[in-house]
């Protein structure tokens, strides 16, 4: 190896910033997971009997499926009966205000940079903060509700708005529409629900952040995001877990729902520790999201920048349905050691003149396998639609991978796809120019890198741009060796 | 070690890959002088610029190469620039999505922070930049495309002397920055080369053909050959190479 690969070693081989864990009580039910366990979950949450229902539905599924095999991905085979389904911090009564939550808690998040003090919030973000596997507390709710905007934990809106959680959770992604959705539909414990009424545009970027602590729970979080005729709403997930050496399972539901003339904007900064340098312990992140443009004109976007987990299995995806209506993925992916990522988006174009854009920047150094998986699916009435896809891989050093896999369905003679695809490598050369211009390693690799994935930082809000341009510097930061 | 030499090369050998590829080369620069490098293909020119700057990938096996007095052997590519030696590449690289004036201003930063000189910021950098444009006869939303991605073999070529003017760099080593430009171009570089000569600067110019130093005019011509400077001579063995070419030498 030569002296600039292994400058370039030392530089992405930074330790993982937030791997501590928090000694805190909890009240966890055994691990494991049966009907027993499932009516336990839905009775801790005082849940209305119809999503007791829901629930059971999904189990039944789920007993009938199996762990896909299609990814270019290697997955350990795990026990669902080791896993922690249900682990909330014990609290004494009910929260009446900040004031109330454990102290402990409070300096974990604190210490993550994520403050649970409305005073010195992040500006114009509204925060839903998920421990384990319950909501702890939800910032600005009252300001939000004076424009009618509903943002709370799901199990909250479970109680208080049933009727709405009734129409629309599961109408997106099915309780038996994969493995893990069906694994996370009977034993969801928590997660954000976000209501946008009729022509309001929501005043402030919502946002939940979700922290693994438990080293044997799982995290099946659940969002649920609706936006009425007219609304706009943008969102923004972030995620962190201790250090362990075991992995922990992370298998979360995201819906997102478009009326008329609605937009909704969903970014994603995931950094779930990802593991050791020899590849023990992180998060196995097995998502389901996908957003459904259901009426016409309506705009769904995805933007996301994925750091962590060891294993990201997940396709944010858009059906298209309504004429008009817009789907956009935006996607940063940087992988690590011995990180696998198989990630992309579906684009289900179903209406007349839908489009779809699509942008993916693959990042991959170490041993790591980074592969884009994307689907174009053009249906029979599409008339007119279009997409353009670009995916971009870049690597850094000889060992990692990159793959791109597009599937092309087209069943419209009228659609225009565009693919383009290309795979570059941090090179030797390329980091000798910025020495010889006098830029020292370390800043040479952040700039290009952050100049690889330009197009995807610019859909970011831009409170979340600096922070994940900031991420990706935190990765890859280092002394020059 | 002669006395205010700006560069000094003695018995310089080299290897890429355990081959060697530099056997012996001697060279003295003064201050204010510029001198030519000519050869035929895969005598060693490129990799003696690349050795001066600190290539990564070539191994100095012997000799000795002093810049300003200083013996270089142990410092990185960006502390020799620092101290003011410029390649302008051959081949200058694409960075895609990095625009050329953030760029720019990383690497006059970067000389400034290293000399304890104050930084600056991109509204003082635009003063010091739009003056030395003038000089490549660039417009300035040049500066504003990402670093030689799209750019013509001309513009790469005029952007990195660009870029030499913006380091104001002592030493300037030139590696076939001629080759792929029409005369227009040939000229506009020519010319900025000739404005930013000063008495305490230096020029090694690597070049094929004897048309850059019709408007460049060199102080020393050196032929290289195998590795080695086999002829060294004022600016009118230019021509006989260009009637005889290199076999004569031998």
């Amino acid at each position: 190896m030569t002296k600039s690969e292994n400058n370039i070693k030392n530089l992405v081989n930074q330790p993982y910033k937030y791997g501590f864990s928090t000694t805190i009580d909890t009240e966890s039910i055994p691990a494991g997971l049966n009907e027993d366990v499932i009516r336990l979950i839905s009775q801790k949450k005082k849940e209305p009997v119809f999503m007791l229902e829901f629930r059971l539905r999904a189990f039944k599924k789920w007993k009938q499926m199996n762990c896909p095999d299609w990814s270019q991905l290697s997955v350990p085979a795990l026990d669902y009966q080791k896993i922690v389904y249900y682990s909330a911090p014990k609290k004494k009564k009910t929260l009446e205000s900040l004031d109330e939550i454990d102290p402990e808690l409070k300096r974990t998040f604190d210490k993550l940079g994520i403050s649970l003090n409305e005073q010195k919030r992040l500006a114009n973000v509204a925060v839903d903060v998920v421990f384990d596997s319950v909501s702890i507390t939800t910032t600005f709710k009252d300001e939000l509700a004076k424009s009618g905007v509903i943002f709370c934990s799901i199990s909250e809106a479970i109680v208080n708005y049933p009727k709405l959680i009734k129409k629309f959770l599961g109408s997106v992604v099915p309780v038996s529409d994969n493995f893990f959705a069906a694994l996370n539909s009977c034993a969801f414990t928590d997660g954000s629900f976000c209501y946008i009424p009729k022509n309001v545009h929501c005043p402030l970027e919502l946002s939940t952040y979700f922290r693994i602590n438990n080293q044997e729970s799982g995290q099946f979080e659940r969002t649920l995001i609706v936006a009425e005729e007219n609304s706009y709403v943008s969102y923004l997930e972030g995620c962190t877990a201790p250090q362990y050496d075991t992995n922990q399972l992370h298998a979360a539901i995201v819906e997102l729902i478009a009326f008329k003339n609605a937009e909704i904007k969903y970014s994603t900064v995931q950094n779930w520790y990802a593991g050791d340098k020899n590849g023990k312990g992180g998060i196995f992140n097995f998502v389901t999201k996908r957003g459904l443009c259901v009426e016409p004109n309506s705009k769904i976007s995805w933007t996301q920048v994925e750091t962590g987990s060891a294993i990201t299995w997940k396709y944010p995806s858009c059906i298209l349905v309504g004429e008009n209506t817009k789907g956009e993925f935006y996607s940063i992916a940087l992988t690590n050691n011995y990180q696998q990522a198989d990630t992309g988006t579906k684009m289900i174009h179903i209406g007349a003149n839908t489009k779809s854009h699509i942008i993916s920047k693959g990042i991959s150094t170490g041993f790591s396998k980074n592969s884009y998986r994307g689907l174009v699916k053009i249906g029979l009435n599409a008339f007119n639609s279009r997409n353009f896809s670009q995916c971009d891989s870049l690597l850094i050093g000889n060992k990692s991978q990159a793959n791109t896999f597009p599937y092309i369905q087209v069943n419209n003679s009228t659609a225009k796809i565009e693919h383009e695809a290309s795979t570059s490598k941090i090179g030797e050369e390329q980091i000798f120019y910025f020495l010889q211009r006098g830029i020292n390693m370390e800043e040479a690799i952040t700039l290009i890198i952050s100049g690889f994935c330009r197009e995807v930082f610019t859909e970011l809000p831009m409170e979340f741009a600096v922070e994940a341009d900031k991420l990706l510097g935190l990765k890859l930061e280092g002394s020059v060796g | 070690m002669e006395r205010g030499n700006i560069l000094e090369v003695k018995d310089l050998h080299a290897t890429i890959n355990d081959i060697e590829i530099l056997k012996g080369v001697n060279l003295s620069i003064k201050p204010g002088e510029i001198h030519a490098i000519m050869g035929p293909n895969g005598s060693g020119k490129s990799t003696f610029s690349k050795v001066l700057a600190g290539h990564p990938s070539y191994k100095v096996t012997s000799g000795e190469i002093y810049y300003k007095e200083e013996n270089i052997y142990d410092l990185e590519p960006d502390a020799r620039a620092h101290k003011g030696i410029f390649l302008a590449f051959q081949y200058p690289v694409e960075i895609p999505g990095v625009n050329n004036e953030d760029f720019l201003r990383l690497a006059y930063n970067s000389k400034q922070k290293a000399l304890n000189k104050a930084e600056v910021d991109p509204i003082e950098f635009l003063e010091v930049i739009s003056e030395k444009l003038k000089i490549v006869n660039l417009d300035p939303t040049f500066l504003y495309r990402n670093v030689n991605e799209g750019f013509s073999g001309g513009e790469k070529k005029r952007n990195e002397i660009l870029q030499f003017a913006v380091l104001d760099s002592d030493l300037g080593i030139l590696d076939e920055t001629d080759s792929g430009l029409d005369i227009d171009a040939l000229r506009i570089i020519s010319d900025a080369i000739n404005k930013l000569m000063t008495a305490n600067k230096s020029v090694i110019l690597i070049t094929h053909y004897k048309r850059l130093l019709e408007y460049i005019k060199p102080d020393y011509i050196h032929v290289m050959r195998n590795g080695k400077i086999i002829k060294t001579a004022d600016a009118s063995l230019a021509d006989l190479l260009e009637e005889k070419g290199y076999e004569w030498l031998e």
